[in-house]
């Protein structure tokens, strides 16, 4: 098994309130370098919550974020995409009146090597050709899968070390589904390391080395893919049983 | 980008002939309009900035250009107006009279400060509570400019501006606002603030700073207003604090809104057929007499018509009547096509 100290990303104790709520009660988990860790659980179990807190949207109200070595829970959401953690959010959330092209600009905007940019902006068209087509097109007239893709390309643009997912499948048809967890795989064996949040349990476990299963806001259940598709107990995190 | 080059030429040559030429050939009346709607596109430019382009609806703009116009007349009255006008000026301001020119600057640089000083706290806020924060902005100027009366007289009317706002100023702001307002709106800088409008957590995400960019949005906003009311305090020469309140605010975002609020162009547009219509329908209301047909005087009627004309764009045209687009004369106005051709990255 991996040794959490020598993770390339941790999150040890977090806790994190929206009033009296709390929404997470002290989560810790770990991503080593080139791993995709998948966050399975039901609705309100916690898993956007934790990526939120990862790239700085929300605060933590106790615990701690470690990224290379390096606390980041009292970093700014800018900084944290500089350091290399890219977050492509729930619902995708687009700058709907803007072009392909600008969105894609705007994912690099913390970027200054423009040749690197162009680069990238290659590579994206290589992995997702839709989006050569609709360059000009505004983000917000594209399908659900497209857009998910233009997200996705989009937190790839700040070439991140780390790929917070959230809900890739979320209202995209289930061919388009296929095709993006087939774009996620090959992201993976270019190296890419990935925390992933996804409601299909079964395609992130085919895509994951590893998973934590959380529920009401505390991990409940975590291992290899391999085990947790065989475990019962998964599917009774997500049908609230005990 | 030479498309580009040509449509401005052609803007200064026109906006060049009418302020030279046109003194010879139009009557004071059209000279008046003229002025009223350049000036009143520099402040609906200023006010796009924030509004329209980064998403932060502020009703607190005309603030800003109360303060610039202030700050400006206090600045250019003479010395022996200052005696007998302002006689508890703080000997600080009493000593010295500026001309028009750095008037106006130290009025847009102040007022630049002034949106430092209130956008740091409140930029931080979205949708509704910002424009009513900002609203407030504007009564603490409104209520402060009644009450500092040894800097402006209080509700009484402050006086003996210099009228120095010719046409030729006018337009010259006029294109110094669209020059650096286009270069900022059409930048990287100019996408990010569009982003921020938007969707603030994506923006976030991607690793903007969106306070910093709503911040500089607001203060450069604020620059040209108070540039604006400087001209505008040396067009009246003569104003008082209620000239800068609630009737401007919603005369200037009628404007905004009903010109496209994500368009250079529409704010222009806006002001133009807003400003054209009302004179019009206010000369029709005078009553007129075509052949044998006498209409008879309908004073309001201009008001009504004008609301009417308002409720019908905004059920037609909701976006305004540019929306998001620019007008450009027939040539491509889109960078990023060009640049992705040239292979370049802004």
């Amino acid at each position: 098994m991996s040794d959490p100290s020598k993770a390339l990303f941790s999150v040890q104790n977090l806790e994190v309130r929206f009033g009296a709520v709390r929404a997470l009660k002290g989560i810790s988990l770990h991503v080593n370098k080139g791993e995709v860790v998948a966050l399975l659980g039901a609705n309100g179990a916690g898993k956007s919550t934790t990526l939120r807190s990862i790239s700085g949207l929300s605060r933590p109200s106790s615990g701690d974020i470690f990224f290379a070595g390096q606390s980041i829970s009292r970093v700014s959401s800018s900084q944290i995409v500089r350091l290399g953690i890219a977050h492509s959010p729930e619902g995708r959330r687009l700058f709907g009146s803007l072009t392909v092209a600008e969105n894609l600009r705007l994912g690099s905007c913390t970027r200054t090597d423009k040749a690197g940019i162009i680069a990238d902006t290659e590579r994206m068209f290589a992995l997702f050709p839709i989006l050569r087509e609709r360059h000009f097109q505004l983000a917000g007239t594209l399908s659900g899968g497209e857009q998910q893709q233009l997200a996705l390309a989009r937190a790839l643009m700040a070439a991140p070390k780390l790929l917070l997912l959230d809900e890739p499948s979320l209202g995209v048809a289930p061919l388009l589904i296929k095709y993006i967890f087939a774009a996620l795989t090959e992201l993976k064996r270019q190296g890419m390391t990935m925390l992933l949040v996804e409601q299909n349990i079964k395609l992130a476990l085919q895509l994951a080395d590893r998973a934590y299963v959380l529920r009401t806001g505390a991990v409940a259940l975590s291992g290899s893919s391999e085990e947790l598709l065989s475990d019962d107990r998964v599917a009774q995190a997500y049908l609230g049983a005990a | 980008m030479t498309a580009r080059v040509i449509v401005a030429g052609l803007a200064l040559a026109v906006m060049g002939g009418i302020a030279f030429g046109a003194p010879s050939i139009m009557s004071d009346y059209f000279m008046r309009i003229i002025l009223i709607i350049a000036l009143n596109s520099i402040f609906v430019l200023s006010l796009s900035l924030s509004n329209g382009f980064t998403g932060v609806f502020s009703l607190g703009h005309v603030g800003f250009i109360g303060a610039g116009a202030y700050i400006s007349g206090i600045l250019s009255l003479t010395v022996q107006q200052k005696q007998s006008l302002l006689p508890h000026l703080p000997d600080l301001l009493n000593w010295f009279s500026l001309p028009f020119l750095p008037a106006t600057l130290v009025a847009g640089l102040f007022t630049a400060l002034l949106a430092v000083i209130v956008g740091y706290p409140l930029m931080r806020l979205s949708g509704y509570f910002v424009s009513v924060a900002t609203m407030g902005f504007l009564i603490i100027v409104n209520v402060v400019l009644i009450n500092a009366s040894n800097f402006t007289r209080g509700a009484r009317t402050f006086t003996g501006v210099p009228l120095d706002t010719t046409l030729p100023w006018v337009f010259g702001w006029l294109a110094v606002t669209v020059f650096v307002l286009w270069r900022l709106v059409y930048s990287p800088f100019g996408r990010r603030m569009k982003a921020v409008r938007d969707d603030t957590v994506a923006a976030s995400a991607v690793g903007i700073d969106v306070l910093k960019t709503r911040l500089l949005a607001f203060v450069i906003g604020a620059f040209f207003a108070g540039v604006g009311g400087s001209l505008y305090a040396h067009y009246l020469g003569s104003f008082s604090p209620v000239t800068f309140y609630f009737a401007m605010t919603m005369n200037l975002i009628a404007m905004l809104v009903l010109g496209g609020m994500g368009s250079l162009s529409g704010a222009i547009i806006g002001v133009i057929c807003v400003s054209i219509l009302s004179e019009l329908l206010r000369s029709v209301e005078r009553g007129f007499t075509i052949g044998d047909i006498t209409v008879p005087a309908l004073y309001g009627a201009s008001q009504i018509v004008l609301g009417f004309i308002f409720i019908l764009i905004m059920i037609f045209r909701p976006k305004g009547i540019m929306g998001e687009r620019e007008f450009t004369l027939g040539f491509s106005g889109s960078s990023a096509k060009s640049n992705l051709k040239q292979g370049k990255v802004k």
